[in-house]
């Protein structure tokens, strides 16, 4: 089981180190990163593995996101089934 | 990145349609069959009514909640329906059917649902014991509770429009409107008259559970006005039949996400998967009207000429888009054109661009009927009563659902507003003929059904 985690917005210092600090409080593993930033927007897409968390998936998605209010980013934590859904026949 | 990676664009796309374009589940609803709790003695019909609902729909909200957080996907409203309300009454000829009101208004309560459908009476052909009583108890149980949803199938196809059952209904509008008064004249919002009515539609206030369905299920509503208007903004210059390709494209997309999410949940709850209604409803929100749509196709103003044959194209590119992700479609499916729901159909209603006779011709062309209009308060009850009769006409002729959800507007006139509030938004009073129908309603008996309709 995957998930993904995107970040959106304003570029700053240590944005990829404090996501995947979170990520590593739960114990999700970060198998692959992608980012960017165009014109001082940053973005982040991040492919995490869950299936050994060890805590509850929503529990790290309220974290993630509480961490992107806090740092003024859009931070969006979802199952891969959705894209898998929604972009593959 | 290999193949098993997802591709940025595919991921920001997701993001963008649920952040920036509305794109959420409208509704999870979950049908639940009430046949076995008919009684005689209705106070025991009743709490078996409250019991059964309760069990069945007791982690109904809180699987939607899981949901929601697991795949970061809005699930905006978690509702029940139930078998037509009448069948229960029938068992309790002497008893006021408003108790039935009450039980189902306690049950939604207790699960948190905001609305449950099916105080509802289907009486296309005739009325059976329990109906005629159910009906006249509408405004009353609409008065009284504030989560209860209220339908009645007056016309069909196969059996033409039952006009003592349009008339009865015009007057039943507007009391109900009268006895609400005090409140935005609310009660009408939650009741819809029907002409074909789908027995597995999830979304309120005309959601009942057919007869035909199993005991249990669960049936999604998707949305995404705004996914589709914002698509369609990005290509000003493409002909009608490639705008319909990138419609039925992104339509794929948003239903696909709602069978996803519909299975989940059926999974979750340990309930039968029913249907996917792939529909376009529009909220108040600012990017999530479908009036906007229209207008993105190249239309000044939402009501203008042009208006009926745009939104013929966007209807059936929905469903041509919708049917290939789903191996379940049912309910409604295709577009929502309710006005106070709409913050394009409200605006173009204001501005006096879109009358009720242009609201009554896009009805020809898409998936339901004149809806959540506010029209004034003084109105004739056999002008109702023939708004209505209209409208069953044009759904009995075309082999499809129509309805009529209008709101007289009492102590109002033509330009003032309703205002609903949350999803149903505000409704301004739109001008209706105030030449008579009152003799035709009056007559009576039924309209037969039509020649193509003896197909067998």
């Amino acid at each position: 089981m995957r998930a993904v985690i995107t970040v959106i917005g304003n570029d700053n210092v240590g944005i990829l180190h404090k996501v995947s600090g979170v990520c590593a409080k739960y114990q999700a593993n970060v198998i692959e990163v992608t980012q960017s930033v165009l014109q001082e927007m940053f973005a982040m897409i991040m492919m995490v593995d869950i299936s050994k968390m060890n805590a509850d998936f929503a529990s790290m998605s309220d974290e993630l996101t509480a961490l992107g209010t806090e740092l003024g980013l859009s931070i969006h934590t979802m199952h891969e089934d959705i894209f898998n859904a929604m972009h593959r026949i | 990145m290999n193949n098993s990676m997802f591709n940025a664009t595919d991921i920001l796309e997701t993001i963008r349609m649920i952040q920036d374009e509305c794109l959420d589940i409208r509704t999870t609803t979950m049908g639940i069959s009430l046949v076995d709790c008919i009684d005689p003695n209705i106070d025991k019909a009743c709490d078996k009514i409250y019991d059964k609902i309760t069990h069945k729909a007791e982690k109904l909200v809180e699987t939607g909640e899981k949901i929601e957080k697991e795949y970061g996907i809005p699930i905006i409203n978690k509702r029940i329906a139930v078998t037509p309300i009448a069948m229960l009454a029938a068992a309790c000829p002497n008893d006021n059917p408003v108790k039935f009101a009450k039980a189902l208004q306690r049950a939604a309560e207790t699960c948190g649902v905001n609305f449950v459908g099916g105080y509802s009476a289907l009486v296309h052909k005739g009325f059976s014991a329990g109906d005629e009583a159910l009906i006249r108890s509408i405004p009353e149980a609409l008065d009284i509770t504030t989560r209860l949803c209220s339908s009645v199938n007056v016309g069909s196809t196969r059996s033409g429009i039952n006009m003592d059952a349009v008339k009865m209904m015009g007057e039943v509008i507007l009391e109900s409107a009268k006895l609400t008064a005090d409140r935005q004249c609310v009660g009408p919002s939650k009741l819809v008259v029907f002409c074909n009515a789908p027995e597995d539609n999830p979304f309120m206030a005309g959601a009942f559970h057919g007869v035909g369905e199993s005991d249990c299920v669960i049936n999604v509503g998707v949305s995404g006005p705004g996914v589709v208007r914002s698509t369609i903004s990005k290509y000003p210059d493409l002909s009608l039949d490639q705008l319909a390709d990138i419609i039925k494209k992104t339509a794929f997309k948003i239903t696909r996400m709602g069978q996803m999410v519909g299975a989940k949940a059926s999974k979750m709850l340990g309930v039968e998967f029913g249907i996917v209604d792939l529909s376009l409803a529009p909220t108040p929100a600012v990017g999530d009207s479908v009036a906007h749509i229209l207008e993105a196709m190249g239309l000044e103003t939402c009501g203008t000429h042009g208006t009926t044959a745009a939104l013929a194209m966007l209807n059936d590119a929905v469903k041509k888009g919708g049917v290939m992700a789903s191996s379940n479609v049912g309910g409604l499916s295709g577009a929502f054109i309710p006005v106070s729901e709409d913050a394009g159909m409200i605006d173009a209603a204001v501005d006096g661009t879109l009358t009720l006779s242009k609201l009554e011709a896009m009805t020809a062309v898409c998936s339901v009927g004149l809806d959540m209009i506010a029209i004034p308060g003084d109105v004739e009850a056999t002008t109702i009563s023939a708004i209505i009769a209209d409208e069953m006409a044009i759904g009995m002729v075309n082999n499809k659902t129509t309805a009529v959800r209008v709101i007289p507007a009492i102590g109002m006139k033509e330009g003032d507003m309703l205002e609903f509030g949350g999803l149903f938004g505000s409704a301004p009073v739109m001008p209706v003929c105030r030449k008579s129908s009152a003799r035709f309603i009056e007559r009576g008996g039924r309209i037969p059904a039509p020649m193509h309709s003896i197909k067998n």
